[in-house]
């Protein structure tokens, strides 16, 4: 297992993955989502190569109402 | 827009031609299907979003991107709750990205919003400046939320910002236009030389009346949320908007009459009937 941090909260993953496989694991779907890796926005296109290490500061963000 | 205003000159910003002058909010609708009628009767086809985090496991209710009909609406990512430059580049990248692997059109453009007091709402004039020469930089096209300040407002100009949107009154606050004055010069300072360049007053309306004004001064564009989502009726109010947004364009086309201190009758004053029974009714010296 390995430790890292996604949107603020320490949390716990089997090892080194990929952002797509990561993503695999919450409830929204990921055409509705960001996701930024140490400050770096992430293209959806690199999720499957792009690899989430430990210590590794994720954010996952989507749409919500706003004005 | 109705057909009394389909020989009105497009509404351009950021290259992006839009249908309807009125912006709309997605926020504080107590529901989704509250916020869809709302967005329908105001025939707005471009609706603001925010950037969040959303729990991700366990999540109750739907998205609102499965609300919104994406074949119609264009959406525009907002950058609020952002109090420092370097955290409204971040939002406006993240914002971005989603709209891209949506295929939205808009993804390239941004409301820019950075606050310096919580209280208020009130923008930073030096963050907002710093982000949006940042923004421009990287390609985005920036519609800047700032005051009613002029002189801001021309160095966001001049900064690169697609549209400078002053602020009617503080954002959620209802109090519609306090400072005509200073949005008067804001419209003369942008546009003077430059009359197609768009300037949106964004954040304060109250009532459809507020968003007449705003047209009837010569705005571009209105962006509100509050005075529809929390209307006793939204769906009510959004429909009122729309004609308001009518009515004030079509009153600034057609040109207003000068405010004048004293009367001038509307009826021929030769040929009357009447007598004045104090000899004069003339009370000057």
């Amino acid at each position: 297992m390995i430790t890292i941090t996604v949107n603020e909260e320490p949390v716990e993953i089997a090892g080194e993955m990929t952002v797509a496989v990561m993503l695999q694991t919450v409830d929204v779907p990921p055409n509705y989502l960001a996701v930024e890796v140490n400050g770096e926005v992430v293209p959806r296109e690199e999720h499957p190569t792009q690899i989430v290490r430990g210590g590794d500061v994720v954010e996952v963000v989507t749409l919500v109402g706003g004005g | 827009m109705a057909d009394d205003l389909s020989d009105d000159k497009p509404f351009v910003v950021g290259g992006y031609e839009l249908k309807s002058r009125l912006i709309v909010g997605t926020g504080r609708y107590d529901t989704m299907d509250q916020m869809a009628g709302s967005i329908a009767a105001s025939d707005a086809d471009v609706v603001t979003v925010a950037v969040r985090r959303e729990k991700l496991y366990d999540r109750q209710g739907k998205n609102i991107l499965d609300a919104l009909d994406l074949d119609r609406l264009r959406l525009l990512p907002n950058t609020a709750g952002c109090y420092t430059s370097a955290d409204a580049v971040r939002a406006a990248k993240l914002g971005r990205e989603i709209l891209r692997t949506l295929g939205n059109p808009g993804s390239d453009w941004v409301k820019l919003e950075v606050l310096g007091d919580t209280k208020t709402l009130l923008p930073d004039p030096a963050q907002t400046l710093d982000a949006c020469e940042k923004l421009v930089e990287l390609g985005f096209k920036v519609l800047c939320y700032t005051s009613d300040c002029p002189v801001t407002a021309v160095r966001l100009k001049a900064a690169g910002a697609s549209s400078v949107m002053p602020a009617g009154s503080p954002i959620g606050s209802g109090q519609g236009l306090l400072n005509v004055n200073n949005l008067k010069i804001i419209l003369e300072y942008l546009k003077g030389d430059d009359p197609d360049y768009p300037v949106i007053i964004d954040a304060g309306v109250g009532t459809a009346s507020d968003v007449s004004e705003a047209f009837e001064l010569g705005a571009d564009g209105v962006l509100l949320n509050t005075a529809i989502a929390h209307a006793r009726d939204p769906i009510g109010m959004a429909r009122a908007m729309k004609y308001a947004a009518q009515a004030g364009r079509l009153a600034y086309r057609a040109g207003r009459i000068p405010k004048r201190l004293y009367a001038t009758a509307s009826s021929p004053t030769e040929g009357v009937i009447t007598t004045r029974p104090y000899g004069s009714s003339d009370l000057s010296p």
